[in-house]
């Protein structure tokens, strides 16, 4: 019976091709450092779930915030845990993905053909910081309010455009429910977004070129 | 090939896969639902004795408005409604009163007791009520509604109920 309905689907939308293209790929013997890229999707998909949870119950105004964050921890069934996975899976994710931008420096895996993963990687890892540095301000918290002032101050100290860079981070002169709102609107749209189209294109080219193997002495 | 009756290699992984997965969606399953629905299911307390101070302070015959307020949160937010009591004591005795409500069964604007012709009058749509509580004239379908109420070492606790 489930092997029927297997076949039945598989006859019209090829499950068996993509499959085979996309789990059984041909894989050089490789080490643990390996996994740290597939371990990254899997932080996102997990804050991307996690965080649509979130998203159930958060207010992103600065009056309703705060208290919106304290009903999910103490008023929800399992918002705690819920926030606590959202919360130390954004440390992790920052981590894991630094862990792989070093290893593929390192083993020299940016090299032609894959300029253009590197490339999108490198975006990849500024969108994962951009989402940290975003989402930090939306429990709405001392520490949130002032580690986003001195953040936002931060990119204010570059030459020239400082205050203007400033300025279109807190949406205003000010740090205001205007920067509440955007740092909202660019942690649940903007940057999620951008990071899976260009998962989608990193995905692709390494379905398409293989991944790279452990670079060795004789290779000299 | 093994005696058929034997569990094969291939359908014990199948079997351990099916079961531990099954595991891991339960406890990923019922946090999630449980987070989603829990404020659903969550119960408010909707029942208080409300005291109302000394009941020799309440003159007799004429009904007297008592306001009070009562607070509900919801999530991260908290809403204050207003309610009014109309006391009517009919005689000395500690259960000689009548407690009614002053929310018109019509539409639930405010009725107003009106000492020159002994109703409740309701402004709204011209809702009248006796001293009893029943309808004289006007659209509402239902008397006012009555308080069950009690009188403990000399205060009046009328019972609130939320709808």
């Amino acid at each position: 019976m489930t092997t029927k309905v297997i076949t039945w689907l598989d006859q019209r939308l090829g499950l068996t091709a993509i499959y085979n293209l996309v789990l059984d790929r041909k894989v050089p013997k490789v080490n643990w450092w390996f996994t740290f890229g597939s371990a990254s999707l899997f932080l996102f998909v997990l804050q991307g779930v996690t965080g649509v949870f979130l998203a159930v119950y958060y207010v992103p105004d600065p009056v309703k915030a705060y208290d919106s964050v304290q009903f999910i921890m103490n008023g929800v069934a399992f918002g705690w845990l819920i926030r606590g996975i959202h919360h130390w899976g954004a440390t992790l994710m920052v981590i894991f993905v630094f862990v792989h931008m070093l290893r593929t420096f390192f083993m020299g895996a940016y090299k032609f053909p894959r300029e253009i993963t590197w490339l999108t990687g490198v975006v990849l890892l500024l969108a994962t910081l951009g989402m940290g540095f975003t989402g930090y301000l939306l429990p709405w918290n001392q520490r949130a309010y002032w580690a986003t002032t001195v953040g936002t101050e931060i990119a204010g100290t570059a030459p020239l455009i400082g205050d203007f860079i400033l300025r279109i981070l807190r949406g205003g002169a000010d740090l205001s429910a205007v920067t509440l709102a955007r740092f909202f609107a660019v942690h649940i749209w903007f940057l999620p977004a951008v990071i899976i189209a260009l998962i989608g294109v990193h995905m692709y080219l390494i379905i398409r070129l293989g991944i790279s193997s452990v670079p060795t002495d004789d290779e000299q | 090939m093994a005696d058929s009756h034997e569990v094969q290699r291939r359908d014990f992984v199948n079997i351990v896969l099916v079961g531990i997965g099954s595991v891991i969606g339960l406890i990923i399953g019922i946090p999630a639902i449980a987070y989603l629905i829990s404020p659903a299911v969550k119960v408010q307390e909707k029942e208080a004795w409300i005291p109302l101070g000394p009941l020799d302070g309440y003159p007799l015959d004429s009904p007297v408005l008592f306001s009070y307020t009562r607070s509900k949160i919801n999530g991260w937010e908290k809403t204050v409604n207003s309610y009014g009591a109309y006391i009517w004591r009919y005689g000395e005795g500690d259960s000689e009163l009548r407690v009614y409500s002053n929310m018109c069964t019509h539409l639930s604007c405010r009725v107003t007791w009106k000492d020159e012709t002994n109703i409740y009058f309701c402004p709204c749509h011209d809702g009248r009520f006796n001293k009893e509580g029943e309808v004289v004239a006007g659209p509402p379908p239902r008397p006012l509604y009555e308080y069950e109420h009690k009188v403990d070492e000399g205060i009046l606790f009328i019972k609130h109920m939320e709808a």
